[in-house]
């Protein structure tokens, strides 16, 4: 096996070093480091992170390979620096059963460019209506501890508690999508000054919050691990604060262009900016960067949901929900966290890589750049600017909100267990990956 | 000018432009001889994916007189749920050579789709889309308030003073949205009445007032103009949105009875986009009054929809002189 030399690098923005890639682990930090037959790779001015986890990918595969497939949605997340991903359950068929979640792990390992983490749904078919069999997800290969109906919401308060109390067996959590449903009938956007103009169906801040009260009361009523997906209102910040100083045992998460984009956005009709939750308002935007900032948000994931052509190139209240986000998170998170001064590169390792891995109670990723542990590692280069062109994306859809977008920041490189995946910022030979 | 998508979209001096050439083109249509050979050799397509027939009659009556080809494509029967798509449509008319389509979509913002994603070359004009948009509602709307209440020779003019009072369904009304736009960009004052659940959480931004109490509106605001829109019955029950509890209380709250009608200034006109529900947001009364000018906003429809085709297909020259 290839072992790599990285010279130069600045483990998390901070100083500099060399770090020996072998046998899979970190095997050596420290100046001026030589190693025979090591691959060198000059990281001067590169920041070295853990590779990063993302809790919330829509791989798509079984069911929608026309939008997505492990194969290629796993090698964009490589290009941008995970190293593990979190595949949600709404596939065809759901991923409700030991064998579909088992599927998809297999064929994450089969793909080789991150290790995959199946999510098992929460309710049979997403719902909501009687739990699927989240032990047996538990106990299989896969190994499920993030139940979600994501996509829909757990709804019924009582289904909702029973979720809670029983993957308490096996540490789970239950990732919760948080969307009244009647109130958000037919909703189509952010329900604000926006809607009101454009005459789309309003997608209220309240029904976002209600949920989520009602859920870290249950949370706490029953002692369970809750997690809130893609919280995106400034009223949501303020709940979790809340929950968090009672102690209740809440993590929650923002995607990226909740942390950039708002609802300006979609006076254009264009339905690339058509996501669920919707982008909200400046200050909503403003308060979730504050909270991510300050701890209430625990981490940022992608919400990664391609779309094929056909369902994105129509009229907005035809087309589909969703964003891809994997190629371009990290760039977000520096360009709206670390550039601003608000976050350090050691934020960035906690949000998109510890506390994600923690969360989802990953072993061998999220954790320090140290020797000895595993060679989960992403190199970015922190100086370049670059445009976003969704075509040269290796996710098999274009649907990213971020086309034309000059962002900050840029992947060179990313290891899995000491094994290039990306390398110059190119994914590495496809043969390679898979010979392992 | 090269849609008209929006009557947001409007500079006041496009807007009298455009109810100037209508007011040339009512007068044509009072000669015996109603066919202008303006638009010979070009063609007109109604593309309608939601039923309307007085909308889509009166682009017709429009285009027919001003001499274009018109084609009548009703897609409800080859629409989205029936598998082809906007984009496909739009292709097939692109193809066909139409130079200008009028759009008539439930889903707000199709318009804006069509025009903006490069599927057809020509003309777009949004006949009504969903609850967003029906900005040649709002030009005849215009037109009519002017017509009676700036006087005969009203060319150049706006409406600069007058008070407009729109009542009903604003949540869920193109005509509403455009009718704000529009009456103020022309310099009226616009009041909107609704019951609560029926004003959109935003309306904040919209320059115009917002009331709940009609009896209020009439007494106090002295509405130059009012404007009835329709009720769906619908949309009283709980599948509906519940959005009033009955028809009898929104009739007693927000209905155009004989007590209003005779409590409104003496010059005040009567407003309907049509179609009434008599009985629910007008009565017969108010309906048949000498108030209203229901029946004739339907005449000036042609006349602004003549305008509108004419400025957007006649000629670069006109189009310079529009703008934009």
């Amino acid at each position: 096996m290839t072992e790599y030399l990285l010279r130069d690098v600045s483990p998390l923005g901070e100083g500099r070093t060399d770090v020996v890639l072998a046998d899979g682990v970190i095997a050596e930090i420290g100046a001026g480091l030589t190693r025979d037959g090591a691959t060198v790779i000059d990281g001067s001015g590169l920041v070295l992170l853990p590779g990063l986890v993302d809790l919330h990918t829509h791989l798509r595969e079984p069911g929608r390979e026309d939008a997505e497939t492990i194969a290629t949605g796993t090698r964009a997340a490589a290009l941008g620096g995970f190293t593990a991903v979190h595949a949600m359950a709404n596939t065809t068929p759901t991923q409700d059963t030991a064998g579909v979640v088992e599927q998809v792990w297999r064929l994450g390992r089969q793909a080789g460019w991150v290790d995959v983490y199946p999510v098992g749904a929460v309710t049979v078919g997403l719902e909501g209506e009687r739990l699927a069999e989240l032990g047996a997800m538990a106990e299989s290969a896969a190994r499920v501890r993030v139940f979600s109906d994501d996509g829909r919401c757990v709804h019924d308060p009582v289904v909702m508690r029973r979720a809670l109390e029983y993957v308490k067996a096996f540490d789970g959590v239950i990732a919760q999508h948080a969307q009244e449903p009647r109130l958000t009938a037919g909703s189509q956007m952010h329900e604000g000054v926006v809607s009101a103009e454009l005459g789309l169906a309003g997608w209220p801040a309240v029904a976002e919050e209600a949920i989520i009260a009602r859920d870290v009361l249950l949370a706490e009523h029953v002692g369970s691990r809750l997690h809130v997906c893609h919280l995106s209102t400034a009223g949501s910040v303020e709940i979790i604060r809340w929950a968090k100083s009672r102690g209740i045992d809440v993590t929650a998460e923002v995607t990226p262009h909740h942390l950039m984009l708002t609802d300006e956005l979609v006076r254009g009709y264009d339905p690339t900016f058509k996501v669920n939750p919707p982008l909200r308002t400046q200050s909503d935007v403003e308060a979730v960067r504050a909270g991510l900032a300050d701890g209430t948000i625990d981490i940022v994931a992608t919400d990664h949901a391609p779309h094929p052509r056909e369902d994105k190139d129509c009229e907005w209240a035809a087309a589909a929900f969703g964003m891809t986000g994997l190629e371009t998170a990290l760039s977000v998170v520096q360009e709206t966290m670390v550039d601003t001064g608000r976050m350090t590169w050691t934020d960035v390792a906690r949000v998109l890589s510890a506390n994600p891995a923690r969360i989802g109670r990953v072993e061998g990723h999220g954790r320090p750049i140290a020797v000895g542990e595993p060679a989960n590692l992403t190199l970015v280069d922190p100086s370049i600017r670059r445009v976003i062109n969704p075509a040269e994306q290796a996710t098999k859809s274009v649907n990213s909100p971020f086309r034309g977008r000059e962002l900050s920041g840029c992947v060179v490189a990313t290891f899995l267990r000491g094994r290039a995946t990306v390398l110059d910022g190119g994914s590495c030979d496809e043969d390679v990956v898979v010979a392992r | 000018m090269r849609h008209l998508l929006s009557a947001g979209d409007l500079t006041r001096d496009e807007a009298v432009l455009i109810l100037d050439t209508a007011a040339q083109m009512a007068a044509t249509q009072s000669r015996e001889m109603k066919k202008l050979p303006t638009l010979r050799g070009r063609t007109v397509v109604n593309l309608f994916f939601e039923d309307s027939t007085r909308t889509r009659i009166s682009f017709e009556t429009a285009a027919k007189r001003l001499s274009a080809d018109v084609i009548n494509f009703s897609a409800k029967g080859s629409s989205v749920s029936k598998g082809e798509s906007l984009k496909d449509t739009a292709l097939t008319l692109q193809a066909m050579g139409a130079d200008a389509v009028v759009i008539r979509h439930q889903a707000s913002g199709a318009p804006h789709t069509l025009a903006a994603a490069g599927w057809t070359s020509g003309a777009v004009i949004n006949a009504g889309d969903g609850t967003h948009q029906h900005p040649t509602q709002a030009l005849l709307d215009a037109f009519t308030v002017r017509r009676h209440l700036v006087g005969t020779d009203a060319t150049g003019r706006g409406l600069d003073g007058l008070h407009v009072a729109i009542v009903g369904d604003v949540l869920h009304s193109r005509v509403a949205r455009s009718n704000v736009q529009l009456l103020t960009t022309l310099g009226a004052r616009v009041t909107l009445v609704a019951p609560p659940t029926l004003v959109p959480v935003g309306v904040s931004a919209w320059p115009c007032e917002v009331s709940y109490h009609l009896d209020e509106v009439v007494r106090d605001g002295k509405p130059d103009a009012l404007m009835m829109l329709r009720v769906q019955r619908e949309r009283m029950s709980s599948a509906g949105g519940g959005f009033f509890p009955s028809p009898l209380e929104y009739t007693r709250g927000y209905g155009l009875d004989a007590t209003r009608l005779a409590a409104l200034p003496e010059h005040a006109i009567v407003m309907h986009p049509g179609p009434m529900n008599r009985g629910l947001e007008i009565s017969a009364d108010a309906a048949d009054s000498p108030r209203a000018v229901i029946v004739e906003q339907v005449a000036n429809g042609v006349a602004v929809r003549m305008a509108v085709l004419y400025l957007l297909l006649a000629g670069e020259q006109t189009n310079e002189k529009v703008g934009q």
